[in-house]
């Protein structure tokens, strides 16, 4: 699978890694050489019903670093994100067009199994919400519902998770206490603690600040720097500082269509587009 | 100023809503108005005596109601057994499976099958289940405790069906969301998310499905034998509580001892049904925890 060649990205990806500044860019440097593609979304449209809700989205999202999603209310970048784990699914009557690959593996055949796709392709949401159970419960209940049951292996994968999440010393002491007395940026971080028990590769996350106060916001951002040397971190925000502080990619969604993607400090410095600019110098939205 | 109609329609409402507690009063009353001869008569003693309900008995009439406890118990129990699995999992299905036309076709055969009148489903359990428990255990009756269990069972199926599907749609989707997107399977977050997130309401309703067992009295009258000796097993005959006061109430002396030990029979079942419905209730109130 990391063979798979993918020349039509080289390049966007080629002059990110000139110009990156952030550490992790040699890591990324080799990931271009393979021209390995950890998210490839060509001529995407979606549909709910008869409404039309992304345009002919065309996206290349290369392994581990942060890509962020920005736009207004209602642009479609929450649409978007639940396309690449599938959770559209739940909403009856939506309906895709064009092809959605992860890994290089179509993700919308007949066969996909959805289930290892999402085991894959973890998802934080924007409000946290715990299971009413345990924090130790929590994390270990993607381990469990793929079988595992030796309490060692668990109770590492817990601690390993909690630690990944930079949750472990606030909770290490009562993790048979309910999750849900946590505090709203501890939900959260359990919630991405979660999500990295069931050793994703790719990490969604939906507006995972918008519910949560600037100190547990800034904790959380700072996690997601840490995560992402090991994970790919595809993150919507209509927060535009936020997008800038923490992604290395960032794609502007206006309408349903994908107005621009490019590097983070190119898009908000010198945005090729004039509704990009129109948009992060506050025009609108 | 509020004109005279007003006045007058707002004390008919609230003379209606008082009314029902003044039924509930005036049925307590009656209850231990005719129970308490019986009582002070007898004392507590005899009704939980070891010995069995024979009021009629020449020289020395016992009046235990031990034996009927039993057999209520035994019929309530086993009716449950068999409607929570059962309705739970009809809830689950009706909540969270079923197509919106599917929902549509089988809610509505929910509601019939709580307005079959209990003399029809006690006849289905003389002419048809009897026989096939008889054939089946090889007995020479099929009127048993097994039988009036199936039956009660079914009857208290809508209260439960109805109710734990309301507690299970009241569970937030996000938590089924957070376990889909976790891999789960739909299967897996119905039984390790939605279920147990929906627990204590799906315990009111088995509790007040209960409640509706306990009194059931023609159906168990018509398919459990009504035999007052004590039952050894589900496939004994028995006598409960509500079908023992039914088949002597016709005849019995006015304001005898017999007459007021049925009272006290008939008290013992309204207090267990009152406690029952109290804890569901308490349960149904009981908030879910939703996260912040």
């Amino acid at each position: 699978m990391k063979m798979m060649q993918t020349n039509s990205n080289v390049t966007l990806e080629e002059t990110r890694v000139q110009e990156d500044p952030k550490p992790e860019s040699t890591k990324l440097e080799t990931d271009v050489e393979n021209e390995y593609c950890e998210v490839k979304v060509e001529n995407l449209n979606f549909f709910y019903g008869s409404v039309q809700a992304l345009f002919n989205v065309t996206i290349k999202v290369q392994e581990k670093g942060v890509a962020a999603l920005i736009g207004p209310s209602g642009c479609g970048k929450s649409t978007f994100l639940r396309v690449l784990n599938r959770m559209n699914d739940l909403i009856p009557g939506t309906r895709l067009e064009g092809k959605v690959s992860i890994h290089g593996e179509n993700i919308y055949t007949p066969n996909t199994d959805v289930v290892n796709l999402r085991k894959k392709v973890g998802m934080v949401f924007q409000h946290p919400n715990p299971f009413p159970k345990s924090i130790f419960d929590n994390i270990a209940y993607g381990p469990r519902i793929d079988g595992l049951k030796d309490k060692i292996m668990l109770s590492e994968i817990v601690e390993t998770s909690l630690q990944g999440a930079a949750l472990w010393n606030e909770v290490k002491d009562r993790l048979n206490e309910p999750a849900l007395a946590l505090s709203g940026g501890q939900q959260q971080r359990l919630c991405i603690a979660r999500a990295l028990a069931v050793k994703p590769r790719i990490l969604l996350m939906d507006e995972p600040t918008s519910a949560i106060d600037p100190i547990a916001t800034q904790k959380i951002e700072d996690l997601i720097r840490d995560l992402c040397a090991n994970y790919t971190i595809i993150i919507v925000t209509h927060n535009m500082q936020q997008a800038a502080r923490i992604s290395d990619h960032t794609g502007f969604f206006l309408q349903g269509e994908m107005v621009e993607w490019g590097k983070t400090s190119s898009l908000f410095t010198n945005p090729e587009d004039q509704r990009t600019e129109d948009y992060i110098t506050g025009r609108f939205g | 100023m509020v004109s005279i109609t007003e006045k007058a329609m707002r004390a008919i409402f609230i003379f209606c809503g008082l009314a029902i507690i003044l039924f509930l009063v005036g049925i307590l009353y009656i209850l231990l108005s005719n129970s308490m001869p019986g009582l002070i008569e007898l004392g507590l003693g005899p009704f939980f005596a070891a010995d069995r309900w024979n009021p009629g008995a020449y020289g020395e009439p016992t009046y235990s109601l031990l034996n009927m406890i039993y057999g209520t118990l035994k019929v309530t129990l086993g009716a449950l057994i068999f409607a929570v699995p059962v309705g739970v999992s009809a809830a689950a299905y009706l909540a969270e499976i079923a197509s919106p036309w599917e929902r549509e076709f089988f809610k509505p055969i929910v509601e019939v099958l709580a307005g079959v009148p209990s003399v029809v489903l006690g006849f289905f359990g003389l002419v048809v289940l009897a026989p096939l428990i008889a054939r089946v255990f090889n007995l020479n009756s099929g009127l048993t405790a097994f039988n009036g269990a199936i039956l009660v069972g079914i009857m208290a199926l809508p209260t439960i069906i109805t109710l734990a599907e309301d507690a299970i749609t009241a569970v937030p989707k996000e938590y089924r969301h957070a376990s889909l997107a976790l891999g789960g399977t739909r299967w897996q977050t119905i039984w390790k998310i939605t279920i147990p997130a929906a627990f204590s309401g799906i315990t009111a309703s088995a509790m007040l499905g209960m409640g509706r067992a306990i009194g059931e009295t023609m159906t168990v009258l018509m398919v459990t034998g009504n035999m007052v000796a004590r039952p050894e097993s589900f496939l004994d005959s028995v006598r409960t509580l509500s079908a023992g006061i039914a088949i002597d109430i016709g005849d019995v002396v006015f304001n005898s001892t017999h007459f007021h030990a049925l009272f006290v029979a008939g008290l013992l079942l309204f207090l267990i049904t009152f406690a029952v419905n109290l804890l569901a209730d308490i349960l149904i109130q009981r908030k879910p925890e939703v996260s912040k």
